[in-house]
């Protein structure tokens, strides 16, 4: 395993993983390679990241916690649109994603 | 507005169990989901089934998924996924998001309600560090998304949900340092634990977690053992050197849906907290809403499909003014024979006093 890639190609009971088209996103303006269909959060913690926003008042790092859409803790901003549960939201090929600030700003609308 | 005869608000076990019953006797359905795939959260259940054959035990529940959704498919139930039900509204309409894109009135003669439970937290310093998950967001990780959320983990929980998914960590390749519960006793099945312990996992009983800490991630977890006050004894502190810590407390039933519909509800500790006062047709205090699965009190995969099959039958039975009574009887004998044991117990007498509490609010 590579150190930053946190895939499990090889699973006992599910067998390997399927082969996908690859795509890229964009985090923080870094290029990283995604999965066609994955979600971004995977896709962000498959490359070793887990710190996907920070806490407007205390600045405190946020990740994923009930991945299925429920608690909001993953949102970040996606194409200029903040507050996006990264955990149920699907990537697209040249998706722009950044770590958001507090309850983020809202830009220009750009994927 | 758009009218159907049945709207399900759910794609898991209970709500597809109740589309399929529903279609047999011809009922017009339609299933909304908020996820882009249907099945709930059965496809992370890799795991076999427990109980007797009639429950489906001894298989796993991606393949049970995909059953359901086969026979979904072949029954032609009209499913709206990507979809959020964001409301009920007066005499049963559902307010829609469909497809993320336009919002939807949908006007029913019936509306169950299936959407599932929420992870209980616990709260402890550093609990909000990104590597401190739930144990079910665990199992999302590495069974659906395929993704280590981290390398070395501490499960918090020895119940059925801690003990299955740290074997299932193990599984993924993850190395489990350790498995703490509050209680002097282990509270899921042996034989899990018993998995668990083969890998050489230690279960640590009367044992709490101090602290997650770390600077932006968890680097390392406090545990500490607890007197019979469940007090931590301070001085017997050690340090865990992991980057994932899932805590298994316990689901409650996701219930906005149900209190904005207007149902009354109870406190059942042993079904996850608020429940929605339901009937033995699992029909709330609002005429023509039904409940079914975790949403009506925490119990399991299997108990969610019998009660969804339950419900179907019985809104099939309401919008078409007939009766199916072997039909409905031969499910609630098999969820009688599921809710055995020490637990099972429990949340049957808990099941029985919704049922009495509901006919005490509600006059026939």
């Amino acid at each position: 395993m590579k150190k930053n890639d946190l895939r499990i190609y090889d699973h006992p009971i599910l067998g390997k993983l399927p082969e996908k088209k690859r795509v890229s996103i964009y985090f923080n303006g870094r290029k990283l390679i995604a999965y066609e269909g994955e979600m971004i959060a995977a896709a962000l913690y498959a490359n070793g990241i887990r710190a996907l926003r920070k806490t407007e008042k205390f600045k405190q790092t946020r990740g994923i916690f009930c991945a299925i859409g429920r608690c909001t803790d993953c949102v970040m901003t996606v194409g200029g649109i903040p507050n996006i549960r990264t955990c149920v939201t699907p990537v697209r090929n040249g998706m722009k994603v950044e770590s958001q600030k507090g309850r983020g700003r809202w830009k220009k609308k750009n994927w | 507005m758009e009218e159907k005869e049945l709207v399900i608000i759910g794609a898991g076990p209970a709500g597809l169990c109740a589309a399929i019953e529903a279609r047999k006797k011809n009922i017009d359905v339609l299933i909304i989901d908020e996820n882009i795939k249907p099945g709930g959260q059965l496809f992370k259940q890799i795991h076999r089934f427990f109980g007797s054959k009639q429950h489906m035990a001894g298989i796993r529940g991606i393949t049970i998924g995909e059953k359901l959704l086969e026979e979904v498919e072949k029954l032609q139930a009209n499913v709206w996924l990507d979809s959020t039900a964001y409301g009920i509204f007066g005499n049963r309409i559902a307010g829609v998001i469909k497809s993320r894109k336009k919002n939807v009135t949908v006007k029913a003669k019936a509306i169950l309600i299936a959407a599932g439970a929420v992870e209980n937290p616990i709260s402890f310093e550093g609990w909000t560090l990104p590597g401190v998950m739930g144990a079910g967001a665990c199992q999302t990780m590495i069974n659906i998304h395929r993704v280590l959320p981290g390398k070395k983990a501490l499960m918090i929980g020895a119940g059925n949900v801690g003990l299955i998914v740290a074997y299932q960590m193990l599984q993924a390749g993850i190395e489990v340092k350790a498995v703490i519960e509050i209680m002097p006793k282990i509270n899921g099945y042996m034989v899990h634990a018993a998995k668990i312990k083969r890998f050489g996992v230690p279960i640590f009983l009367s044992t709490t977690i101090l602290e997650a800490s770390g600077k932006n991630e968890v680097e390392a977890a406090v545990i500490c053992p607890v007197d019979q006050d469940y007090k931590p004894i301070l001085k017997r502190t050690k340090s865990l050197d992991v980057d994932l810590i899932c805590i298994a407390a316990g689901l409650q039933p996701l219930n906005e849906l149900l209190c904005q519909a207007g149902c009354q509800f109870t406190y059942k500790p042993y079904l996850g907290g608020n429940v929605a006062l339901h009937n033995e047709n699992m029909e709330t205090t609002i005429d023509g809403i039904f409940v079914a699965g975790d949403c009506s009190g925490i119990e399991e995969a299997s108990t969610a499909m019998e009660e969804g099959k339950l419900a179907g039958i019985a809104i099939a039975e309401k919008i078409r003014k007939r009766k199916w009574d072997d039909e409905k009887l031969e499910v609630r004998n098999r969820l009688n024979d599921f809710r055995i044991g020490t637990f099972g117990e429990k949340r049957k007498i808990s099941k029985m006093e919704i049922e009495k509490e509901y006919y005490e609010k509600v006059k026939n």
